[in-house]
């Protein structure tokens, strides 16, 4: 047993020298702070409840166990009683309300879209990210550069991340700074984050999104005013020119990529990630929007579903290989449905149909 | 694999899609076919097929049925489990550069399904199967409402179950976690057949969880014992009726859901992609709104069973049987206000999220409120420390820790930190193993001796607690500690080396589980080999409920005779009133066994399989046989017959409960 015990103490000991970064008991942010002391508060309250409970769970069949001596406290009609009715009703609902009323409080704080200006921590600085399969790109619009699996950040300044996607869903999370929120295609999600301290701290996306997933990770270097202007200004003078093309490659999918730099980005290029077209020959998503709203296209937009389409364009097999889905024809399709005979709507609407074409 | 051509015979089935070149899978198919070999061997051997038909294919008796699910959970099981032990392995050797033996492609499937078995092939199964065979006896019925649906519905669930395995060894199972999110489920970043078979098998398995709640649901309105009023009905019964409410309210969102995404990935719809104004939002709120009561249709029959063992085993009854039931229906009715909690963090805003938080942590109450009544029905009891309360007391520790975690994650900034964490995986495992499985194992010990007239072995069976309780915590609470240090679920590989201790022991863990599942199956058969020493009667724990007052096993009728019920544990009560069952006899009308479910469930799984693989003809075939069938079978009226009087009396002569 002994011999056991010996292996035990050195694997504890090689826990503690390990290093092992609890970044969310130990976070280096003020937002990671405050989810860590709500994680702490909550924890605490609902011990005062759980303590009792495990050792009840223990100590009750062992008291009462049919084979004890003295059996005179055998009560078998015992199966009501309104003072623990009303204690074990009570205790739990007085601290589900104090844990509410922290939630409440705590939720409304800790809103990733509410900016960190009442920190009144320094001037915040933008970053939109944007996440590709299976990497993360980062730009800067204040400074006009970007960067490829890295984030630099400033200390002490908060950080307001816009958040989008290209492909699948994706989450932002670096544990040592605070939650995560989604990045989700189509659609501009927010974030605010600051550190409070200098460092490097991972961060990684941590909702699955295929084939790379597992290598989808950067590392997050918290650095002094000073140095984070050498890395930009490292970036203006080592990176490449991101513009549409430029983004457009870089979105196939790829895996492990290698960090990298953009010394200029192109003026609203986050602007049409978020609305899926900086591929010039696809609609943005907010004229579609104006479209739909003053009727559409109709059947005679069929044809030029092509110039809508995004998914399909971006289609890959199980090991994340780009490849081409056998495209549906909108030309041929159209055809055949104007010149069906059952076309539902009957030959008029058919007439009409092919008025509205030409 | 490029796109391939669609033969308008084989669809796009090819010989490339058989992974022959793949040596776990040629190992498990080699293993499958060598063990489902010698078992036909065996059966036909042993001239077992005509009864195998007779008696449990075809027949439409709950206990059978029951049996049968349990069956089905436990083989479904060792394939989940099989499964988890690979993630395992895999997690504990890929640390810090290392690839591990997995590759992602297949890593990503063994997640995925792990997940959809163990959820609906195994958890399911087994509560099915338990609400199956307790239920009617319970209630002192002869069977449930729809004998024939229950058989049908027993066999959609085995073709979903057995489409799932065929994905192993003909083409690819999903690569999208076990709850299939768009867009990465869409037919963009899908392709391959391996949604497909995600789709069609829930699709196929779903059928028969709807129609087995509406069964359930109508026998325990319909079918009971004379007499028996709502407030006297055992407290299983009534989380049994509260499940099956949840089913039929909430299974039909998962079909649709699952409609929907088959339209797009078949039809080129747009409900859930990123364009043509598709929203795969819509699906993750949707997939929830099933997804969360979901996990209460688990957990909430496991109540029950911890009630009944609770009591049985103090020799008292229940500790408040009214707040029990008020407690269970305030659960079934809250969980489905609480979906939004699983997506805090897609960017709600602070009020919904507060307001899906509090009403997540509100069921907390309830929840606690029962286990204080199972505490203190053992307070002032006579506590017997037999195989089902081992179960109870593992399950009331695991439960109540995992329970607890499960407010934290309820907490929108504390989930913002620990969602998609390791955190979360040991959360739900916490009340899965915790609750449902140990909770399933309490009742596997605890009805056995009804199930088959013999006690389980005890030895083994402690075993096997020890094993699955140590293995338990082995295996999850260094997740928990991952969880804490930021570790993202669903990656076959990670950068620092310094996880992986954490990783080994968990793993160590899995190691000590799968102990504990070799200790159960050797208890099985160690008791099957002694059951003449284990025989025991009717009434081998001295128990408070109906299911105890007939034969172990109770015969094919349940009940010599209808009882007239005048009020809760009335098992107890006809014991203190030395009832004795009367001697004469009637005939006994009974449903007739029918083969029709298992044709359709047949032709069903025919279909969902040619549907995946594109094979037209065949799906269209096998669909109008489907519905052929089903309307033949309304022609038939040979549905019912009497067991005479005197077949009765023989029977309750050579088995009378004493």
């Amino acid at each position: 047993m002994f011999k056991y015990i010996k292996y035990l103490l050195a694997l504890a000991g090689a826990f503690a020298l390990s290093g092992c970064q609890y970044h969310i008991l130990s976070p280096q942010g003020w937002v990671g702070i405050q989810e860590r002391n709500l994680l702490v508060i909550a924890t605490l309250l609902m011990l005062i409840i759980i303590i009792p409970v495990l050792i009840m769970a223990v100590y009750f069949p062992l008291k009462y166990r049919a084979d004890r001596s003295d059996l005179s406290d055998y009560d078998p009609t015992f199966e009501h009683s309104n003072k623990i009715e009303v204690a074990v009703w009570g205790i739990p609902i007085l601290i589900t309300a104090a844990l509410g009323w922290y939630t409440y409080v705590y939720t409304h704080r800790l809103d990733p879209y509410r900016p960190l200006d009442h920190l009144q921590a320094g001037i915040p600085i933008e970053v939109d990210a944007v996440s590709l399969d299976w990497k993360w790109l980062f730009i800067y619009p204040e400074f006009g550069v970007a960067s490829v699996n890295e984030l630099a950040v400033p200390v002490g300044r908060p950080v307001n991340f816009r958040l989008t996607s290209s492909t699948v869903m994706n989450t932002l999370s670096i544990p040592a700074l605070g939650g995560m929120v989604y990045s989700m295609a189509g659609m501009e999600t927010q974030l605010h984050l600051v550190a409070d301290a200098p460092g490097v701290f991972p961060g990684r996306s941590a909702h699955y999104s295929g084939p790379g997933f597992s290598h989808m990770t950067f590392d997050t270097l918290s650095m002094s005013d000073a140095d984070f202007n050498s890395w930009i200004a490292n970036a203006k003078s080592d990176g490449t020119d991101l513009g549409r093309e430029t983004y457009l490659t870089l979105e196939k999918p790829s895996i492990a990529d290698p960090v990298r730099y953009f010394a200029t980005v192109e003026d609203g290029l986050f602007d049409h990630v978020v609305e899926m077209c900086v591929d010039g020959g696809t609609v943005c998503a907010g004229q579609i929007m104006t479209q739909d709203k003053t009727g559409g296209g109709g059947i005679a937009g069929v044809p030029n579903a092509a110039a809508y389409s995004y998914d399909s364009k971006r289609a890959i097999d199980g090991f994340g290989a780009l490849i081409d889905l056998p495209t549906l024809n909108p030309e041929a399709f159209y055809e055949a449905f104007l010149n069906s005979p059952d076309y539902i709507c009957g030959p008029s609407a058919r007439k009409e149909a092919v008025s509205h074409v030409n | 694999m490029s796109i391939e051509t669609i033969s308008p015979l084989f669809g796009r089935l090819s010989l490339d899609w058989i992974p022959y070149q793949e040596p776990i899978l040629v190992g498990t198919f080699a293993a499958v076919a060598v063990g489902g070999f010698a078992v036909l061997v065996l059966m036909t051997y042993y001239g077992l097929w005509g009864s195998f038909w007779r008696d449990w294919v075809t027949s439409v008796d709950h206990k059978k049925i029951g049996i049968m699910y349990m069956v089905l959970g436990f083989i479904m099981m060792v394939r989940g489990f099989a499964d988890a032990l690979m993630m395992r392995a895999q997690q504990a050797l890929a640390a810090g550069g290392a690839e591990g033996y997995l590759p992602q492609h297949h890593f990503d499937q063994v997640f995925t399904a792990h997940g959809v078995i163990m959820i609906f092939f195994v958890a399911m199964a087994f509560v099915t199967g338990i609400m199956n065979f307790v239920m009617p006896t319970q209630i002192g019925a002869r069977d449930v409402a729809f004998p024939f649906l229950n058989n049908f519905s027993f066999w959609m669930t085995v073709a979903g179950a057995l489409l799932v395995n065929i994905s192993l060894f003909v083409g690819e199972f999903a690569r999208v976690g076990w709850l299939a999110f768009p867009p990465l489920s869409g037919a963009s970043f899908s392709t391959g057949p391996g949604m497909d078979y995600y789709l069609w098998s829930l699709q196929i398995a779903g059928v028969g969880t709807t129609l087995s709640g509406i069964n359930l649901i109508a026998t325990i309105v319909k079918m009971r014992a004379p007499g028996m009023k709502m407030m006297d009905m055992p407290v299983f019964t009534w989380t049994a009726l509260a499940t099956n409410v949840l089913i039929v309210a909430a299974f039909p969102v998962l079909t649709a859901t699952l409609a929907l995404l088959t339209l797009d990935r078949y039809f080129g719809m747009h409900f859930f992609t990123n364009d043509f104004g598709g929203n795969p939002m819509m699906y993750i709120n949707l997939i929830w709104i099933w997804g969360h009561p979901e996990v209460y249709i688990l957990i909430i029959p496991i109540f029950g069973v911890i009630s009944e063992v609770v009591a049985t085993f103090s020799g008292k009854p229940l500790f408040g049987y009214k707040t029990m039931v008020w407690a269970t229906a305030c659960i079934m009715v809250l969980s489905f206000i609480v979906w939004l909690h699983h997506f805090f963090t897609m960017g709600s805003g602070a009020n919904v999220n507060t307001f899906f938080g509090i009403t997540t942590m509100i069921i907390a109450v309830p929840t606690g409120v029962k286990i204080f009544n199972w505490l203190f029905t053992m307070y002032k009891g006579r506590v017997r420390l037999e195989l089902p309360m081992y179960w109870t007391i593992g399950f009331l520790v695991t439960f109540t820790i995992g329970g607890m975690t499960g407010v934290l994650l309820a907490v929108p900034p504390v989930d913002f930190q620990l969602h998609n964490t390791l955190f979360l995986v040991a959360h739900f495992h916490n009340v899965i193993i915790g609750g449902v499985v140990f909770g399933v194992y309490a009742a596997v010990t605890y009805w056995w001796p009804k199930a088959f007239g013999f006690k389980l072995n005890d030895t083994w069976g402690k075993r096997s607690f020890w094993f699955w309780f140590v293995g338990f915590y082995f295996a999850f609470m260094p997740l928990y500690a991952l969880g804490l240090m930021g570790v993202t679920r669903r990656i076959n590989q990670y950068p620092d080396p310094a996880w992986q201790p954490y990783f080994i022991i968990a793993a160590f863990g899995a190691v000590l589980i799968l102990l504990g599942i070799l200790s159960t199956f050797i208890g099985f058969y160690v008791s099957v080999r002694d059951r003449k020493a284990l025989a025991c009667g009717g009434d081998p724990w001295n128990a408070r409920t109906l299911e105890w007052a007939t034969q172990s096993p109770p015969a094919p009728y349940n009940f010599p005779h209808d009882i007239q019920v005048r009020g809760r544990d009335e098992f107890w009560r006809m014991k203190q009133d030395g009832f004795v069952w009367s001697t004469a006899y009637q005939p006994i009308h009974m449903p007739k066994g029918t083969a029709t479910g298992v044709y359709i469930a047949g032709f069903a799984l025919v279909f969902g399989f040619a549907m995946v693989w594109y094979i037209w003809w065949l799906a269209t075939l096998s669909f109008v046989a489907m519905v052929a069938i089903g309307i033949g079978h309304t022609f038939n009226y040979n549905r019912d017959y009497y067991i005479p009087a005197q077949d009765v009396a023989a029977t309750e002569a050579k088995g009378a409960v004493t």
